[in-house]
């Protein structure tokens, strides 16, 4: 069953290429994290995605809908001078931690994303759940053109012991 | 022969293909009118992609700007704009169009801060950072001739990023009013949180969410020398002086996030509508309720806000002031202009035009917004029902997420003449509204 599953996959990923290559959609994908993870590997993850979505892209999209969607927009792109976007930037697809410590306890500091200041300010999101927060940093670091390994509820546990409230 | 044949063939060919691509490229062209003596405005043929009512005709003025915010036109027609981020250390650009087809030609820049406010009287020109407002004296051509040492009227304003902007206007008598945006979406202890409590006072009205007043002809000053001339205004970023009833009038922008703070309360669809985006005519002293109400323009009641046990339905605020025009929420209005021209039909004789910067926070529904209104006024007061008066700004019918936008109306300007100048912060181009005499 895996193997077959893995064979279309690999089938998959070939027609998936081409179209995606046939397709804008395709210039978006991040290239920060080109050293670690080949466009291939992107494609793969897409094909995969579309076939048998991981339960974190599932469960994180809900939470992305309640909590973020407003400012980040549906796109990732967030709002001109108010909201920074999700897709294409480090703060992102970069150090999970730094990601995490944002997403959990806010900013207010107007950091530089991509070259650009935003004056709203991020609210702290301590409240949700461990497996909420993992599911949603997971989501956003693979959606809107992102790609970045997911982030496990363990990970979330550990910056909040580090972060002593 | 044949070559020859072949050759003659080409070129009669190319001579027809010349003859279309000109045909092609003249009706690219702005459409010129027969010249009597007096110049012609070079109006759009396809109006800058703007929708305008019949009659009236748009001239891109300018493009590439960067982003303008508020703008100013002098007596001369001379247009100065105020850059929100200053680019090669210009954040005021001084655009001028001598041989009078309405599209600038000459583009000089100065004042190294960025901001949104600017506005010009007989004999000054004034411009405003986010803490600072200054003053910078014009020469007899109605330009700025030394532009490194303005007078700094005002300082040390509150500017902690949120609203931080210093929109203002003058009343013509010496006094200058300055919008203090509240740091803040709804005064919670943490900004934008869910569960974070409500300041209660709300403290953040001490020195911000109001309007401050200020001479225009005295300098440094501060807190200490102004008075606060209005408060329980979140943050308004279009004002305007009537002049025919020497009132001040000012547009809100309302709350945000009513769903995403209190999803039992409101569901997503209502979020996107409410609160309205307001226009209220200011009274000293005037109370207009944030961040303890909203104004519910469906209802037509001020009510509660949840942060401070409201429930959607329970009104409160009997001493806030009720707006003269509720718009659709998050609309974003960010100038507000009385027209005094003679150029336009007379429906539009002291009415109210108000740019709207369009929505973001209708997510996920449709955004809305990117166009200026129209309020017909009678005697200082509204009097009849807004409308849509130039539209398309953003250049597609669908608008999702703000950044599909290609043009956010920003500024508002007349000119000498009584056209209508609009500024476009996302696209970065100056438009001109023009209503040509038949």
């Amino acid at each position: 069953m895996h193997t077959l599953k893995k064979r279309t996959t690999v089938l998959l990923m070939g027609i998936g290429l081409g179209l995606t290559m046939a397709c804008k959609d395709g210039e978006n994908t991040v290239k920060e994290n080109s050293e670690e993870i080949s466009t291939q590997a992107t494609v793969s993850q897409e094909i995969e995605a579309a076939i048998d979505l991981p339960g974190h892209m599932v469960e994180g999209e809900k939470v992305y809908t309640q909590h973020c969607l407003l400012c980040h927009q549906s796109n990732g792109a967030g709002v001109p001078g108010l909201n920074p976007p999700l897709k294409g930037t480090e703060y992102v697809v970069g150090d999970k931690d730094r990601l995490l410590e944002i997403v959990l306890y806010g900013s207010n500091v107007g950091l530089l994303v991509n070259g650009s200041v935003y004056s709203n300010a991020m609210p702290a999101f301590k409240m949700l759940g461990d497996e909420d927060i993992a599911n949603v940093t997971s989501y956003i670091r693979n959606s809107f053109g992102n790609a970045a390994d997911p982030i496990t509820a363990d990970e979330v546990v550990a910056i909040r012991s580090k972060i002593k409230e | 022969m044949k070559n020859n044949f072949n050759i003659m063939l080409g070129n009669r060919i190319n001579y027809i293909l010349a003859g279309i691509v000109v045909i092609l490229l003249m009706s690219c062209k702005p459409e010129t009118k027969p010249a009597e003596g007096a110049p012609t405005l070079a109006i759009s043929t396809d109006n800058a992609g703007l929708s305008v009512p019949e009659g009236f005709g748009v001239i891109k003025v300018a493009d590439s700007l960067g982003k303008p915010r508020h703008i100013a036109v002098t007596s001369t027609g001379g247009i100065f704009v105020k850059l929100r981020e200053p680019i090669n250390g210009e954040g005021i650009l001084y655009l001028e169009d001598s041989d009078g087809d309405g599209i600038a030609e000459t583009k000089q820049g100065f004042g190294n801060y960025g901001g949104t406010g600017i506005d010009v009287d007989d004999e000054y020109l004034y411009a405003s950072s986010d803490e600072e407002i200054f003053r910078y004296p014009l020469d007899n051509n109605g330009k700025v001739s030394i532009t490194s040492m303005p007078d700094t009227l005002v300082t040390g304003l509150i500017a902690r990023r949120a609203h931080a902007t210093k929109s203002f206007t003058l009343d013509g008598k010496g006094n200058i009013y300055v919008n203090i945006g509240a740091y803040s979406n709804a005064c919670q202890v943490q900004d934008r949180t869910i569960g974070s409590p409500p300041m209660m006072p709300c403290t953040i009205l001490d020195s911000a969410g109001g309007i401050w007043r200020f001479r225009a002809d005295q300098m440094k000053q501060s807190y200490g020398e102004g008075m606060r001339y209005a408060t329980g205004l979140r943050n308004v970023v279009g004002l305007d002086w009537n002049k025919t009833d020497d009132k001040l009038f000012v547009t809100q922008h309302g709350r945000d996030m009513l769903n995403t703070l209190f999803p039992d309360l409101y569901d997503a669809k209502t979020s996107a509508e409410l609160p309205a985006e307001t226009l209220y005519k200011i009274e000293e002293g005037d109370d207009a309720g944030w961040p303890y109400i909203y104004y519910d323009q469906i209802q037509k009641k001020k009510i509660l806000a949840p942060e401070y046990g409201g429930d959607g339905q329970k009104t409160a605020g009997e001493n806030a002031i009720d707006p003269v025009v509720a718009f659709p929420g998050h609309m974003a209005p960010n100038a507000l202009l009385f027209y005094t021209g003679d150029m336009f039909p007379e429906k539009y004789k002291n009415g109210a035009f108000i740019a709207f910067h369009g929505s973001w926070n209708r997510a996920p529904e449709k955004q809305q917004g990117y166009m200026v209104a129209f309020v017909p006024f009678s005697n200082g007061l509204p009097s009849g029902d807004w409308e849509v008066f130039a539209d398309g700004f953003a250049g597609t019918e669908e608008v999702l997420s703000p950044n599909e936008a290609a043009h956010r109306p920003t500024g508002l300007a007349q000119g000498p003449d009584g056209s209508l100048y609009v500024s476009d912060d996302s696209g970065g181009t100056l438009f001109r509204i023009v209503y040509p005499k038949k």
